[in-house]
């Protein structure tokens, strides 16, 4: 579904990412694993086309998409929910989910459903909807920001860090609902440093050090894999 | 209970409008009032952009000017008759509005305030230097009162009045139908993260050219008023002096708010004419409480009654039951916009 040859990705004269090769097939869960650093969120800056390659070729569905701009890239079904909960802070939780089906804006039907379903999925946020988004509690504003991704009905959803900043038991249930969101039909590419959580769910993975990967996998392997057990398990 | 009592503002403020000139005998406050009307159109224009998409144009009074000169150039040298130059004025100003927007805004921030400050002052010196087009700083006289429309003629100070109040309505109608629709929630995003806009899929390109394009069309309306109202231009009402004052106006009344343009324009424009005997000396006044209300009000007038209605709804909030949540949804999306807070 999405094929990442040879990337890299140069900020000024510095290699962020450096000849990085991702496969991602249709209806997996996908992780990246690494540090602060490694360079995940500047790949998913890079397939968003929020940064631009300085080589290498990216695929989606077949179709070379390195060369599209950001909003045409969301149109054919790549949907970015960014690190740190990004929100528009100061509109309602209802209005930031209306945004966030702004590419289906001419289909209020398909909206309303869309919304249906996210209130299915994170209730609390049917009960928020008038709220401002900026009122709200970190785990509630990261299922917004999920939900808000949610209603633009990607085929690929990418997620950078869900459990950062969030509480042991928050970041069990967002995990949950992540595999719930896969099993409906959403392949998903995950960013994460929580390992643990992150390998269980997904299919398999790739470990990013200094902007390569250093090591690739199905989530087995790399769960049994020492430096791995080591390195972010801490076991 | 808190919109009816904003119901009950607007009609206050509406009918005064009305019959405000059948209050006073004075011509001269008839007068100053309908330009003040004229400045708050060029003042919505420079919120929409400035306010609610979060790019600071100083090239404000440049578009006005360009407006102005066209309908004046139109009617004083072609002869064309009155709405046709007035509307082929307006057509002219959104067309050099996108051409410049389309190199502007590839600029962000203050590099864009920069930029647009030097489109300004050379659109003035354009105005300024082309002698055997604009008359250069001879300025352009006898510039036609607004022709008639059917019975109705626009010949007395009183007509002309009513003239630009309606135009100012339709004005605030069209600007609350675009603040509260998709596209003006579209914009708001953008001012909040390009970013983040970008993510859910919006074409910030296009979005912040119609933007600016529109924010230019409403310069260039407040521009064909004033020509033919004062009927005489010349190239100072390009100066980029003028973008200031329409600054101070938006920044008074509420930048990014719907009223601010309305509230600013009034006070500013009044209190200035009540502080005319001070001649120059006015600015000492004007200096510091200008930026004593950015430091502490960046929102402006308006901003500042906002979050005090809010702060007040909030404890009311806190005691209300559960079952009143449903009728909030309206009003707390009316309160939205004068909640955001962005540099001014």
């Amino acid at each position: 579904m999405l094929e990442l040859r040879d990337v890299s990705v140069k900020y000024g004269s510095f290699t962020a990412v450096q000849n990085v090769n991702i496969d991602v097939s249709a209806g997996e869960i996908v992780v990246l694993l690494g540090a602060n650093g490694a360079g995940k969120s500047t790949v998913f800056r890079t397939i968003s086309r929020l940064n631009k390659a300085s080589s290498g070729s990216i695929l989606f569905e077949g179709s070379s998409i390195s060369k599209s701009s950001p909003d045409k890239i969301v149109k054919s079904g790549i949907v970015q929910c960014a690190e740190g909960r990004r929100l528009f802070p100061m509109m309602t939780v209802y209005e930031n989910l209306k945004m966030g089906a702004y590419v289906h804006r001419s289909h209020r039907n398909k909206t309303k459903d869309s919304m249906e379903y996210v209130f299915e999925l994170f209730p609390i946020l049917r009960e928020k909807q008038n709220d401002m988004a900026g009122s709200l509690s970190g785990g509630q504003q990261q299922m917004l920001a999920i939900g808000r991704a949610l209603m633009a009905k990607p085929k690929l959803m990418l997620l950078d860090e869900p459990s950062i900043g969030l509480a042991p038991l928050i970041v069990e249930q967002m995990f949950e609902v992540i595999q719930k969101i896969n099993s409906e039909g959403t392949t998903i590419l995950l960013a994460e440093q929580n390992a643990n959580a992150a390998l269980k769910i997904a299919d398999k993975g790739y470990v990013f050090e200094n902007g390569s990967v250093v090591l690739e996998g199905t989530s087995e392997e790399l769960f049994s894999n020492d430096e791995v057990r080591k390195a972010y398990i801490g076991a | 209970m808190k919109i009816l009592k904003r119901q009950y503002i607007i009609l206050a403020m509406l009918l005064f409008a009305i019959f405000f000139p059948l209050l006073t005998q004075n011509e001269y406050l008839v007068h100053v009032m309908t330009l003040s009307f004229i400045w708050m159109i060029g003042v919505y224009g420079l919120n929409l952009l400035a306010g609610y998409t979060g790019y600071l144009s100083l090239a404000h009074a440049g578009f006005f000017a360009i407006g102005a000169y066209s309908l004046g150039l139109l009617t004083v040298k072609t002869q064309m008759n009155f709405w046709a130059a007035f509307v082929l004025a307006l057509v002219i100003t959104s067309v050099i509005g996108f051409l410049v927007g389309l190199i502007a805004l590839r600029t962000k921030e203050h590099f864009f305030a920069i930029y647009t400050l030097c489109v300004g002052y050379i659109i003035y010196l354009v105005i300024d230097k082309w002698d055997s087009l604009t008359e250069g700083v001879r300025g352009l006289i006898g510039i036609p009162a607004p022709g008639n429309i059917g019975p109705i003629s626009f010949q007395t100070p009183l007509s002309q009045y009513y003239l630009v109040l309606s135009i100012l309505l339709l004005s605030v109608l069209v600007m609350y139908r675009i603040i509260h629709s998709l596209t003006g929630r579209t914009y708001i995003a953008i001012r909040n993260s390009e970013e983040l806009a970008q993510t859910i899929g919006i074409s910030t390109i296009k979005n912040k050219l119609a933007a600016f394009v529109l924010s230019t069309f409403f310069a260039g309306l407040s521009g064909a008023l004033y020509a033919s109202f004062i009927r005489f231009i010349g190239p100072d009402i390009g100066h980029t002096v003028i973008t200031f004052d329409l600054l101070t106006y938006l920044l008074v009344g509420g930048i990014g708010t719907l009223s601010g343009p309305i509230v600013g324009t009034v006070l500013v424009v009044w209190i200035s004419q009540q502080l005319q005997f001070l001649q120059d000396y006015r600015m000492l006044i004007f200096g510091p409480v200008l930026t004593l209300l950015v430091i502490f009000y960046p929102r402006g007038i308006v901003g500042a009654i906002a979050s005090w209605n809010n702060k007040r709804a909030g404890r009311t909030k806190q005691l209300a039951l559960k079952d009143t949540q449903k009728d909030d949804r309206f009003a707390s999306s009316e309160i939205a916009p004068e909640n955001q807070v962005k540099e001014g």
